[in-house]
């Protein structure tokens, strides 16, 4: 018999690599959002987004920005006494919504990740002057300029590539990959 | 002692933008007599990125290069914090995991490669760490009267939890600093985030962040901070003119790898550890040690 997956339920089994530990393990002691160094940025904290999660407020938990605001410094994980690997579970709710294609549009988190990623597979290593053409035109004028004004200081001191590195097996590389997704030319 | 080899993992940062990282290791590494074999033809390990998008293929990037670690029969040791997190946690991953393990060799074979689980992943820091005697016998040009902030940063100790393993209050990089000569600040920071990627996503956080840090170096006394990961150096170093403007503040100061310090504490001079490249000039104690290294 078919039996329905809460929501609770489908960000748990997101959490593939951080062990299973389910967010209703949660005691609501609040150590992750006490101890998260961007907690003061985020529109929900870690402790009441669990509580979200939990009570299957899906809609809410969809439209909150807090997850693409962690920093993946691993302090809650480490600290959480019930064992829950929280920043795990921000990873886990970051790739849902880019599945679902909710996202708030104004976020730079979600095209940068894409890009970077659309980069390694063409090429296998980071190329940063191609990263910033994912964010670079959505700043503001005071930051776009001393965006420009850091890449000369960086050009200067010979710390920006030129040209962009690529590994030596890219087709091996690419093969390997379409065995993960398998996908045509 | 047998001589220590490893397959060295240098990283996307470390090619261009922490090119100083790269040649700081490589010479002391020389003068430690420890042989560093880049992992031939490394790709990327996905940084966080990759994990945002696709979990399982950011687990295949980091294989490939366990594998070709595996190949040469090495354990592989990484300066970026953020690529050995990664290749950490996922060679933990298919240590556990045989399935998963088993996928990705299945995509493996395209590239002629396997990973059986049979190395082991180290952070650069770490490998000196363990060898503080030799450390202080080669630093024949002492750092004296150099404080420095040691900033662990997140991802050398987390996630990761050995069992015994103190992750809220390591002392590694600190003995690190003694043993070359310098002193160590009481730095409350330490082991908190730059901000990591967040100066591009999320900008306001990351400079507020950075700026925390900052003070925090300076209200300890330190005269330069020592990281041991790409980010964190150019978030901190790079970044001081935006919090300057954001926040109405005057820091001025230098970062430099820990690599870095230990070169000069060798009599390397600094120019073959990148040593100029930095936005920020060298403190007083810094540049008595590099006149001393460049008259060797």
């Amino acid at each position: 018999m078919a039996t329905t997956v809460t929501f609770s339920q489908e960000i748990g089994n997101l959490l593939h690599a951080a062990g299973g530990t389910p967010v209703s393990a949660c005691m609501q002691c609040g150590t992750c959002s006490g101890t998260c160094p961007v907690g003061d940025f985020m529109d929900v904290r870690p402790q009441r987004l669990i509580r979200m999660i939990d009570a299957g407020f899906k809609d809410k938990v969809m439209a909150t920005r807090a997850f693409w605001y962690c920093a993946s410094c691993y302090q809650c994980t480490v600290r959480c006494p019930r064992g829950i690997d929280i920043a795990e579970l921000m990873y886990g709710l970051k790739r849902y919504t880019i599945w679902k294609n909710q996202y708030p549009e104004d976020l730079i988190g979600p095209a940068f990740s894409e890009t970077f990623v659309k980069n390694i597979v063409r090429t296998g290593r980071s190329y940063e002057p191609v990263l910033a053409t994912s964010y670079f035109f959505t700043l503001g004028l005071k930051e776009m300029l001393s965006e420009a004004q850091n890449a000369t200081m960086l050009m200067l001191k010979g710390r920006l590539p030129v040209l962009p590195a690529r590994i030596k097996r890219l087709e091996n590389f690419k093969r390997m990959i379409k065995r993960i997704i398998p996908i045509g030319d | 002692m047998t001589k220590k080899t490893f397959a060295y993992f240098p990283g996307c940062s470390l090619e261009k933008m922490a090119e100083s990282y790269h040649l700081s290791t490589v010479e002391i590494a020389r003068v430690m007599g420890m042989e560093l074999k880049e992992l031939e033809d490394w790709n990327c390990c996905g940084a966080t990125a990759y994990f945002h998008v696709d979990e399982l293929l950011a687990h295949t990037l980091c294989a490939r290069n366990l594998a070709m670690a595996e190949k040469e029969g090495l354990d592989l040791v990484a300066p970026c914090s953020g690529c050995y997190k990664n290749m950490h946690a996922c060679n933990a991953h298919l240590k556990k995991d045989h399935d998963l393990a088993d996928h990705i060799n299945f995509a493996l074979e395209e590239d002629n490669l396997r990973y059986d689980g049979k190395i082991k992943v180290h952070h650069l820091i770490e490998v000196f760490s363990e060898d503080l005697k030799e450390v202080k016998a080669k630093a024949t040009n002492p750092l004296t009267g150099l404080k420095v902030a040691p900033y662990y940063g997140c991802q050398i100790l987390r996630p990761r939890k050995f069992e015994h393993e103190n992750v809220e209050e390591p002392r590694y990089f600190e003995d690190l600093m003694t043993a070359i000569g310098a002193t160590p600040v009481d730095f409350l920071l330490r082991l908190r985030c730059c901000g990591a990627a967040l100066i591009i996503t999320n900008r306001q956080a990351a400079l507020s962040m950075v700026r925390n840090l900052l003070q925090n170096a300076l209200d300890s006394g330190a005269d330069v901070i020592a990281t041991a990961c790409p980010l964190c150096q150019v978030n901190l170093e790079c970044y001081q003119d935006q919090v300057n403007a954001e926040f109405g503040t005057k820091y001025s100061v230098p970062v430099f790898y820990f690599t870095q310090l230990m070169g000069l504490s060798m009599g390397i001079p600094a120019k073959r550890l990148g040593i100029g490249t930095e936005f920020l000039s060298p403190p007083a104690a810094m540049l008595a040690a590099c006149r001393k290294a460049a008259a060797v």
